[in-house]
């Protein structure tokens, strides 16, 4: 295997409520499985434990799910992105839908890097009126910080919270759409933002909506 | 309650529980089948954790096997974790099956597996959860028919008050004979007490409610009575005569589990016959799988899975007659695929050079692991593990010379005459070992200790003798500790109440069902598990329970005693044992049973199915037509088969 031979897919994905609890790093796992069972040509790193080269998208907070997922996969043969789709779909376990397959340039950044802001739907379980919903996320917006803290370390939510906004989708119980920040070491958590609006983030259901690449 | 309702508070409760993914099932391969298009449902029940259940090749095998029929259903429990088994219990959530979320009260049949003991609480907390009664003879027609198997089942003794029905041996086959049991009383209108008698009439169903057991003023068993003329007695062992296909469509968890690996099972039993080893004796006899099986097996498994390691199970797996041929085949056919393969359970004195190259790059880093079980010659001829000390220091050499930086070591303390000076050799045999490493690689060689207790198993050569004391087991591990200590050593090693707790559930008879009944009422539960383990609660019920556990562990039984699992036949006679516990007090060996054969009562039981399966698949000797031989002279004794 030299390295000329190596090509580089990116696939879209969903990641449904079967797998709301499969962590990032299973979920990397479970694409090394996925990618087997395809039988596609896996480009294996050197050393001592090859594994299949694979990059996902920013990690999705357990429990959440997502419509908008993205993997990159590297192959030592050129393949048809409609035939790798049609592979990947036979394949996919429960709770993954393959949506998409495009080829991409081998020297883009690493995937993670090509995403700075991610979106989500939150479907909020409360006794809440759309007023009284919309006057705490205003008064959420108007301060200038909000201190909070995570895992022992004081940060500043306010400029992770790109966009904040109660969503229009006529659903039985008020949603907040939200955009975050999505980049290293500055990533809005959706939870962080419903506990600074005073809700409870284990009764929400949480899903992504869209990964917001930089733009080149 | 309805499995939408079962959802609905799962919603609730799920995102609040540590590891949530062991309990929503839904897993690729999980089979999920219509309630309304089957007659029969059966809760398959693991009682410990998803992550370690997962990996049981046995229950996998039976889910297989049930789910074939079209008309049967299987799912599969496994116990939840402290933290979810109080939001069940808050919440009214009761035991429910992963792949439809059915209330386990609502099962035909629940068939728990038993590996081992300290499992035992576990199952009355399930049962418990499930909302069924715990104790076998307050079940209504109604309820489910609760049965178990597993090794520990062949003791069945101190769980015989909570089983409508126990299954001695090998569950391939008797599970379907069991289920169409199960199916037809339904429909039947017959009592709970008429179905008992139907599933005894099964080969390898033991049904304790027809047996009663009379004591003498001592505590000891005086007999077991039948009850009924159709209760076997003994009950023999269930064997398949030809190990059926394996396997290859393994449910492939979303989370990370104990074991992430295809196993597959390339030998069943074992011919050496170490005096304390309960599996050797009670999986015989040898049944070996060809080569191409096993390789068809991987590749349908790798397929079906994406899984990327394959472990090659048996209880000594470079016993296995083809496993050169095999690991050849393994690497030329599947290492462009990059899969990795273990082989646990490699011999001293079988394992290879080539075997070690061609493993080589497979095994991750963690280790190589052998078991010289004990340090001493003396030692290793009474417990019938010989293993000539030279060769073992060959062995690591090579071992270490081929870039394996640790290696791990287990051994036993508390065999049956063990002095200080047989513990003392453990360390010294360390030390010996780590300094042929310190000469291949240098600081970087290491060795790890992992010195277990020795447990007298029922059905086992050692099967009378007594248990260290608490005292004599501290007093051997402080010994260790203090020997094994310093740079590239590492030591580990079970606490004695663990042990203590293990040898009565192992060793216990019916009486033992209110101790652990008692001890799981008053909290005991995950035994096995170190973070739970009370002891003081276990000898609080004993307490209780009016019984001493000592009388358990640290009696030397005589020969002539009726032991609570004699009436259990594993198909090695008693005969049998009791020569080799008496050659092992003389310090005598007996070779590799391949070699020579001791008529340790496999072949005369099971001469009709060895007859059908003649050639290599078994390691015993054939057997001749019948039309020739009168029961006697089947005797093999002297018999001897080479060693290929």
């Amino acid at each position: 295997m030299t390295n000329d031979n190596r090509y580089r897919y990116r696939i879209t994905f969903t990641k449904d409520a079967a797998q709301r609890f499969t962590s990032h790093l299973d979920l990397h796992r479970a694409w090394g499985r996925l990618l087997r069972r395809a039988g596609l040509p896996l480009l294996y790193s050197q050393g001592f434990n090859p594994r299949p080269r694979i990059q996902l998208s920013t990690a999705l907070p357990l429990g959440c799910t997502s419509e908008h997922e993205l993997a990159d996969i590297w192959l030592t043969e050129e393949i048809p992105c409609s035939a790798i789709l049609e592979r990947l779909q036979h394949s996919a376990p429960p709770g993954t839908r393959i949506i998409a397959v495009e080829q991409t340039a081998l020297n883009e950044p690493a995937l993670p890097r090509q995403i700075d802001a991610v979106s989500y739907i939150v479907q909020i379980d409360a006794d809440l009126t759309n007023q009284e919903l919309s006057s705490s996320i205003h008064d959420l917006l108007l301060s200038k910080v909000l201190e909070r803290e995570r895992r022992g370390k004081i940060y500043d939510l306010r400029p992770l919270i790109h966009e904040l906004e109660i969503s229009s989708d006529g659903m039985e119980h008020p949603s907040i759409k939200m955009k975050l920040a999505a980049k290293e070491g500055a990533t809005g958590r959706p939870e962080e933002v419903l506990l600074a609006l005073d809700l409870d983030p284990s009764t929400a259901k949480i899903h992504r909506i869209l990964l917001h690449m930089v733009q080149t | 309650m309805h499995p939408q309702e079962i959802e609905r508070l799962l919603q609730r409760i799920l995102p609040g529980v540590q590891k949530p993914g062991r309990y929503t099932g839904g897993e690729l391969n999980q089979v999920v089948k219509d309630w309304e298009s089957v007659d029969l449902s059966v809760a398959l029940i693991f009682p410990d954790l998803y992550d370690l259940g997962m990996s049981n090749l046995g229950l996998a095998i039976l889910y297989d096997v049930l789910n074939q029929e079209t008309d049967i259903l299987a799912e599969r429990v496994y116990a939840p974790w402290p933290d979810m088994e109080a939001a069940m219990r808050q919440s009214g959530l009761p035991l429910y099956s992963l792949e439809t979320k059915h209330p386990v009260s609502e099962f035909d049949i629940l068939g728990f597996s038993l590996p081992y003991e300290t499992l035992y609480t576990n199952t009355l907390n399930l049962i418990d959860l499930a909302g069924i009664p715990l104790f076998a003879a307050k079940r209504q027609r109604d309820d489910p028919i609760v049965i178990a198997g597993g090794h520990a089942a062949l003791n069945p003794e101190p769980m015989a008050s909570f089983f409508d029905a126990f299954v001695i041996g090998e569950g391939e086959e008797v599970i379907l004979e069991i289920a169409r049991c199960v199916q037809s009383w339904k429909s039947s209108g017959h009592s709970r007490e008429e179905l008992h008698l139907e599933l005894a009439r099964i080969w390898g169903v033991y049904v304790p409610s027809l047996y009663q057991v009379h004591y003498m003023d001592d505590g000891t068993i005086s007999r077991v009575e039948p009850l009924h003329e159709d209760a076997p007695f003994p009950i023999l062992k269930r064997i398949v005569g030809k190990m059926p296909k394996p396997i290859t469509r393994f449910i492939v968890p979303f989370i990370d589990v104990t074991h992430n690996r295809i196993p597959i099972e390339i030998m069943r039993g074992c011919t050496r016959g170490c005096r304390f080893c309960q599996a050797g004796m009670i999986t015989r006899p040898v049944r070996e799988r060809p080569v191409i099986e096993i390789l068809d097996a991987i590749q349908e498994a790798t397929k079906f899975t994406g899984i990327d390691e394959v472990g090659l199970l048996s209880l000594s797996s470079s016993d296995y007659t083809q496993i050169l041929p095999l690991v050849r085949a393994v690497n030329e056919r599947f290492g462009e695929q990059r899969i990795k393969i273990s082989l646990p359970s490699l011999r001293i004195d079988t394992v290879s050079v080539e075997l070690m190259d061609l493993l080589h790059g497979h095994s991750s880093r963690s280790g190589f692991t052998l078991a010289p079980e004990a340090a001493t010659e003396r030692m290793r001829e009474i417990i019938n593990k010989p293993v000539d000390t030279e060769l073992l220091l060959e062995t690591v050499r090579e071992i270490y010379g081929r870039g394996w930086h640790t290696i791990k070591l287990y051994f036993m303390i508390g065999h049956p005459s063990e002095t200080l000076e047989d513990v003392q050799a453990i360390a010294k045999l360390c030390k010996m070992i780590l300094a042929e490493g310190r000469k291949v690689m240098g600081k970087r060689a290491k060795v790890n200790a992992g010195v277990s207790t020795f447990i007298p198993k029922p059905h086992t050569p050692f099967q009378w003798t007594p248990c260290d004391t608490t005292e004599q087991i501290v007093m051997k591990q402080d010994l260790l500790k203090k020997e094994l200590r310093g740079k590239g050593l590492k030591l580990n090693w079970n606490e004695p109440g663990e042990t203590m707790l293990e040898s009565w559930l192992s060793r216990g008879d019916r009486r033992m069902s209110e101790a652990i009944y008692l001890a799981w009422k008053n909290g005991a539960k995950f035994d096995a598990w170190h973070e739970h383990f009370d002891f003081n609660l276990w000898l609080q019920a004993f307490e209780a329970a009016d019984l001493d556990p000592a009388f358990y562990s640290h009696r030397e039984r005589p020969i002539d005693e009726i032991l609570p699992w004699d009436h259990i036949d594993a198909a090695v006679t008693k005969q049998f044992l009791t020569e080799d516990y008496l050659l092992s007090q003389q310090g005598k060996t007996r070779v590799d049973c391949r070699q020579h054969c001791f008529a340790c009562g496999i072949l005369p039981k099971y001469a009709a199915l060895r007859r059908e399966n003649p050639g290599e698949g078994w390691q015993c000797p054939e057997v001749r037509s019948p039309a020739h031989t009168s029961p006697e002279s089947l005797s093999p004794v002297g018999t001897k088969q080479d060693d290929e």
